[in-house]
């Protein structure tokens, strides 16, 4: 655990060269594809070919290391004691011999069948992850995540194979009621909301909260929807709503791979359990218990001067270690947010995004993705269209579904309800049964088995739209 | 209409868009758009977006990217401010982040949330005729969109001044300052430098396809370099279109007030400025998908 300790510095010899690694932390930043986070941070690779011999170099590096030399200090950080300390050693024990590079050829091999993935699960670290994503090529990434199986539940089942979930996320810059139901209506006709309808909240305070969080439970109710809701504000406010009796669905948290990111999102691993726990109070799932909803997205550390030295990905695999703790219904990479000071242009978001799906998936969670862009990134809607095509083919739990990819209140464009049933129609994935189940009740969709939607207004709408708009 | 959605609701009253070809599928309730600016009720061609709202969307971001580039007349915002019966009487100050232009503020917001030299020392040196500080200062910050500065700031000051100009004690407001390729966290360096006892920075947020006018706040208490978010407060959304200048006002200067009360902002500072407002909680979440007849 000794840094400076000589036995864990890495040498690698090119013909008369030789090419040096302070320790873990910089072996795994310079062998991590290229990206602008990893440049501001100072840690990323100086060269094609210093960045090739890194990942020569970590391939070689056994799994077993990465439980002794700790990238963040035990002592300073909660997350590096909760992968410590929940390391389940038997689980680990059927890829203990590994090298990285082993570990990527046993993960590709037909060793790692769906159930043996599962199994090894609780001894993957977060780490170990990010290491060996870091020398599989985006179809590496994919084929693996494919086989990773996570299923979870509240009022629905998700991630079931040949699935895909969508989160209607019909926000609005003033929280306006009409306009959020507009936004809710759309997107229900469009066969989106399975995995959650969740709201970002433009005014972030309790109240507002616990407005938004009954206005959602008034319509799942009404329509008897079987889906859950949540207002994405922070975890200390949610638990103030949950006191004061509002009808909460799911607990969201942004989350990041350091203590001290959390630290600077103003909340704490026993914040989350306070959380967790009075949500499961409420007893308001109807299939399953997982009442948990985090985000995160690669340089939340970097932006909160909470990186310790560790290149981006490595800090968001971390995050996973937190968000498996509390088995959430839903983990989102918002990938392509942050901006183009961490992820570039469009290839860095599309390998980030892919990346990310991967160690999530790799590590139990049921990991859905923002596929997005903002309007200062080097990225436009075909990168979207690429990257949610390849995350379909992955097998990714859930994406975002919105108006015309246009969010009107966090300025940023994600993919649409549209491209929900494009990924739908051409790669065969379906809603979570009971959501299909409801959207063929509801006459939403024609052909449940051709994702076609009706051509007329489902009946139970008609009046709703007419009361507002029957008039104009 | 060919495919339109076929019921059709009251007399229904022929759409103001021109006729479809048959491909496309309208759908009757992009009448929605009357209440939101969001993209609802697009039809489709097949499943997919038809074409002339896809060459909207393409156009809507063309012009969103370019309005990143557009750079802040510092000057000319500040005669326009210093114009106001509000404007401090001190000179403006204009400041600079350490990211030189454009492309490196992009690429380095380590740059972007410090005062390069020459900023620096001009406020070192203001605060060595003003050693005893100042209760607020305002930072006005170009941020990702300098339109929503040259198009906000202004009516949100009036607005904000209209309040905080009425208090007793008064407050002390140090010199306006404006802020070129500057983040958040630039106001931070400011406070400091200033020893004001806190910092409202109103700053261009990235812009939206629909709104790339957006104005934030960022209000922290006893700002100082290396704060994180935690420490800080936002209001966001303020434009004509979005969360108007009053009540924008109204909400920073309830933040002002207890911060300046308590000392603090930030996750420990919550805003309940709407705790005291009457709302008839049966109908607060009133809305067309659930309301009865």
């Amino acid at each position: 655990m000794n840094h400076s300790d000589s036995k864990f510095s890495f040498r690698y010899t090119l013909g008369e060269r030789t090419f040096g690694f302070v320790d873990l932390a910089d072996l795994m930043a310079k062998a991590t594809p290229a990206r602008s986070g990893d440049r501001l941070a100072g840690v990323a690779a100086q060269s094609a070919e210093e960045r090739a011999v890194a990942q020569m170099t970590l391939a070689d590096v056994p799994l077993k290391l990465f439980l002794e030399e700790l990238l963040v200090p035990y002592e300073v950080d909660e997350i590096t004691r909760l992968i410590i300390d929940d390391h389940d050693k038997q689980a680990f024990f059927p890829i203990s011999h590994l090298t990285v590079g082993g570990f990527r050829d046993w993960l590709l091999s037909d060793l790692a069948t769906s159930e043996m993935l599962t199994q090894i699960r609780p001894g993957v670290t977060p780490e170990m992850a990010a290491a060996v994503s870091k020398i599989m090529r985006n179809q590496d990434l994919i084929i693996v995540a494919k086989k990773c199986h996570v299923k979870t539940a509240f009022r629905n089942t998700i991630g079931l194979p040949g699935h895909l979930s969508t989160r209607l996320q019909p926000n609005h810059p003033t929280d306006d009621l009409t306009g959020i139901a507009a936004s809710m209506l759309d997107g229900l006709l469009y066969a989106n909301g399975d995995a959650v309808i969740g709201i970002n909240p433009a005014t972030d305070n309790v109240q507002q909260a616990t407005r938004l969080i009954k206005m959602m439970d008034d319509v799942i109710q009404h329509y008897e929807i079987p889906t859950q809701s949540c207002v994405l504000t922070h975890v200390t406010n949610t638990l103030e709503c949950i006191e004061q009796g509002a009808p909460v669905d799911l607990v969201f948290q942004s989350i990041g791979g350091t203590q001290a990111t959390n630290d600077s999102f103003g909340f704490n691993l026993a914040n989350l359990a306070e959380a967790q726990a009075a949500a499961l109070s409420l007893k308001r799932g109807t299939v399953g218990n997982n009442v948990m909803y985090f985000e995160t997205g690669q340089g939340s550390a970097l932006s909160a001067n909470a990186n310790h030295g560790l290149d981006q990905q490595t800090c968001e695999a971390r995050a996973y270690a937190v968000a498996r703790k509390f088995s959430p219904l839903l983990v989102n990479t918002v990938v392509g947010f942050i901006g183009p000071e961490y992820l570039y242009d469009g290839k860095e978001i599309t390998r980030a995004g892919l990346e990310d799906h991967f160690c999530g998936k790799l590590l139990g969670l049921p990991m859905g993705c923002d596929v997005c862009y903002t309007n200062h990134a080097q990225a436009d809607q075909n990168d979207m269209d690429n990257l949610l095509t390849l995350l379909g083919v992955a097998g990714c739990t859930f994406v975002m579904g919105i108006p015309g990819s246009d969010d009107i209140m966090l300025n940023y464009q994600t993919t649409s309800f549209h491209d929900a049933l494009y990924a739908r129609r051409a790669l065969g994935l379906k809603p979570a049964p009971e959501f299909d189940a409801w959207l063929a009740k509801m006459g939403i969709f024609k052909n449940n088995e051709q994702f076609v939607l009706n051509q007329q207004l489902p009946d139970a709408f008609y009046k709703p739209l007419n009361r507002l708009i029957g008039g104009q | 209409m060919g495919t339109d959605d076929a019921k059709n609701l009251m007399d229904s009253t022929p759409s103001s868009e021109p006729p479809s070809s048959e491909a496309v599928t309208e759908n009757i309730w992009h009448k929605l758009n009357a209440f939101t600016d969001a993209r609802v009720g697009l039809g489709r061609s097949g499943i997919s977006v038809p074409t002339k709202h896809l060459l909207a969307f393409q156009l809507a971001h063309a012009q969103a990217i370019d309005a990143v580039h557009t750079h802040l007349d510092s000057k000319g915002l500040a005669t326009q401010l210093m114009a106001q019966d509000w404007a401090p009487q001190s000179a403006p100050l204009f400041l600079h982040s350490r990211a030189a232009d454009r492309a490196i503020y992009l690429q380095r917001p380590d740059y972007g949330r410090r005062l390069d030299d020459e900023s620096a020392r001009l406020l070192d040196e203001h605060q060595a005729s003003y050693p005893q500080g100042y209760d607020l200062v305002i930072a006005v910050v170009d941020g990702l969109s300098s339109l929503a500065i040259e198009q906000n700031t202004q009516p949100f000051l009036n607005a904000l001044f209209s309040i905080l100009g009425n208090q007793s004690p008064s407050w002390t407001i140090a010199p306006l300052c404006l802020v070129e390729q500057g983040r958040v966290a630039i106001g931070d360096d400011i406070c400091e430098r200033l020893n004001a006892k806190c910092v409202l920075v109103l700053i261009g947020e990235r812009p939206g396809l629909s709104s790339p006018d957006s104005l934030g706040l960022y209000l922290t208490w006893g700002g100082k370099v290396g704060y994180t978010d935690a420490y800080r407060n936002c209001i966001s959304n303020i434009r004509p279109a979005g969360l108007n200048y009053q009540e924008a006002a109204r909400k920073a200067f309830y933040l002002l007030k207890e911060a300046k009360q308590l000392k603090l902002s930030g996750v420990k500072l919550k805003d309940r400025s709407d705790d005291d407002l009457v709302i008839d909680t049966g109908h607060s979440t009133r809305n067309f998908l659930t309301a009865s007849d």
